[in-house]
């Protein structure tokens, strides 16, 4: 599948969402790539219910009320966005940039602009050497088919609503052994209970205060062995063994397609916010410069300026008009609140 | 002014002046002392400035508070000594505190 398109954006948290809105003004179509399964980023994956005080006119919102409002005013520009993708690799084509992703789609464009925080966000995985091995191969950080758990002996992993749901799920079926690394779990009170009934009842184990210290098993596993900081060991049969403990964000692929990087962020100039490569941008989180204030609010403006940029390439022989839209026909005509005459 | 000293994992030290009321985050990310990634930012929210506080010190500093406690659960490879770099605050009577990193923050 390939799709072309005037700008790709890689990231739908708050920069990314309002750059859409910033390009459809100028008319031109993006489209945007995020590695999360929900649009948000950060805002929605970290922090939905906290409150942020320093978005210009809204004294108070939250990292799910303001994605929300964000996606509201993008609504008018029917934005396709491509969840649970990772892109992958980038390279140059005539005037575009091919963009390939995890999910095997093909973008063309002259503009990328990168709006990915601190990366894209993965699952955090065990700290010892052989959970390296075993992955996907007896060890998983997510569930895609529950039903290869029937009747297997299953090790889980964390504290967090992830661990207790699928311990409380798969102990209808299972064998399972829930292990945290302290006696509180900090998933919904509701579920912990729940999971403290069931092993009342027998249907469930409980390890705490736990954590693995070593994997047994040549091709397949076969058993794990968990112990205190006091040094109290435990040996526990498995064969699979699953890690909840939640997401952490990665830089990825972005590191191998010849952008300057300064540590984990992309330094671009403050004109336009383009990165050393022609057509591609930073914004937000990621970039870097004299004086970069990491707040959304900076992002936003960073957004703006890059989309006039993109406009320069995606609409070469057409010339950019700056409009308010508070007056301009056209402007108001593309936010669909004025009918063409 | 305070001095804190921050341990690589692999034994470097560095000792440093952090200005009263930073966080111990702030303290090594504007002293690029390496080992404390700090994704979030400082809001409690991603445990990549996770430490190992000094035995000694472990309980002169305030308390955690729940959040930082349930943050701890994902922090790697975190022991009875964890804290999370952003929630502890520079004061006179932490002058002299010491602090850890782990091999890696994810």
């Amino acid at each position: 599948m390939m799709i072309k398109t005037d700008v790709v954006i890689i990231g739908a948290g708050p920069v990314g969402l309002f750059t859409v809105q910033q390009l459809g003004l100028i008319g031109l179509k993006a489209e945007v790539i995020d590695n999360l399964d929900k649009i948000g980023g950060q805002c929605i994956e970290l922090y939905p219910d906290k409150p942020i005080y320093d978005i210009p006119a809204l004294p108070v919102c939250t990292g799910k009320s303001l994605t929300d409002n964000l996606l509201e005013q993008i609504k008018p520009f029917k934005t396709n966005f491509h969840l649970n993708e990772r892109v992958e690799e980038i390279s140059k084509e005539n005037n575009n940039w091919k963009i390939k992703t995890s999910g095997k789609k093909i973008f063309l464009s002259p503009n990328i602009i990168i709006a990915a925080g601190v990366g894209s966000f993965e699952p955090r995985k065990f700290a010892i050497k052989d959970a390296e091995k075993f992955e996907n191969n007896g060890i998983f950080y997510s569930i895609k088919d529950k039903n290869i758990f029937k009747n297997k002996k299953v090790c889980i992993f964390g504290g967090g609503d992830s661990a207790l749901d699928w311990a409380i799920e798969l102990s209808n079926f299972s064998e399972v052994t829930l292990v945290h690394r302290r006696d509180k779990f900090r998933g919904a009170e509701h579920s912990s209970s729940t999971a403290h009934k069931l092993e009342k009842e027998g249907k469930l184990k409980i390890k705490t205060p736990y954590q693995i210290s070593s994997i047994e098993g040549d091709k397949k596993i076969t058993g794990i062995t968990i112990k205190t900081e006091e040094g109290k060991s435990e040996q526990i049969q498995a064969d699979y063994v699953l890690g909840f403990f939640g997401l952490i964000m990665k830089l990825g692929p972005i590191a191998e397609w010849g952008l300057n990087l300064d540590k984990k962020t992309i330094p671009v100039n403050t004109e336009n916010f383009q990165t050393n490569k022609g057509g591609i941008f930073a914004i937000g989180d990621i970039c870097t410069y004299p004086g970069k204030l990491r707040l959304i609010l900076s992002g936003f403006h960073e957004g703006a300026l890059a989309a006039r940029a993109c406009f320069k390439l995606a609409r070469p022989n057409e010339k950019y008009r700056f409009e308010f839209t508070t007056t301009s026909k056209t402007l108001q005509e593309r936010l669909g609140v004025k009918k063409s005459d | 002014m305070p001095k804190i000293t921050y341990i690589e994992h692999n034994g470097k030290n560095h000792t440093i002046d952090v200005p009263k009321e930073l966080s111990i985050m702030e303290g090594a990310v504007q002293n690029n002392i390496p080992g404390i990634d700090a994704d979030c930012g400082g809001a409690c929210a991603c445990a990549t400035c996770h430490v190992y506080v000094d035995e000694k010190w472990f309980n002169k500093i305030p308390k955690p508070d729940d959040a930082e406690t349930d943050m701890l659960d994902v922090a790697y490879e975190p022991s009875k000594f964890s804290r999370l770099g952003c929630q502890i605050v520079v004061t006179d009577e932490l002058d002299g505190l010491v602090v850890k990193m782990p091999s890696k923050q994810a």
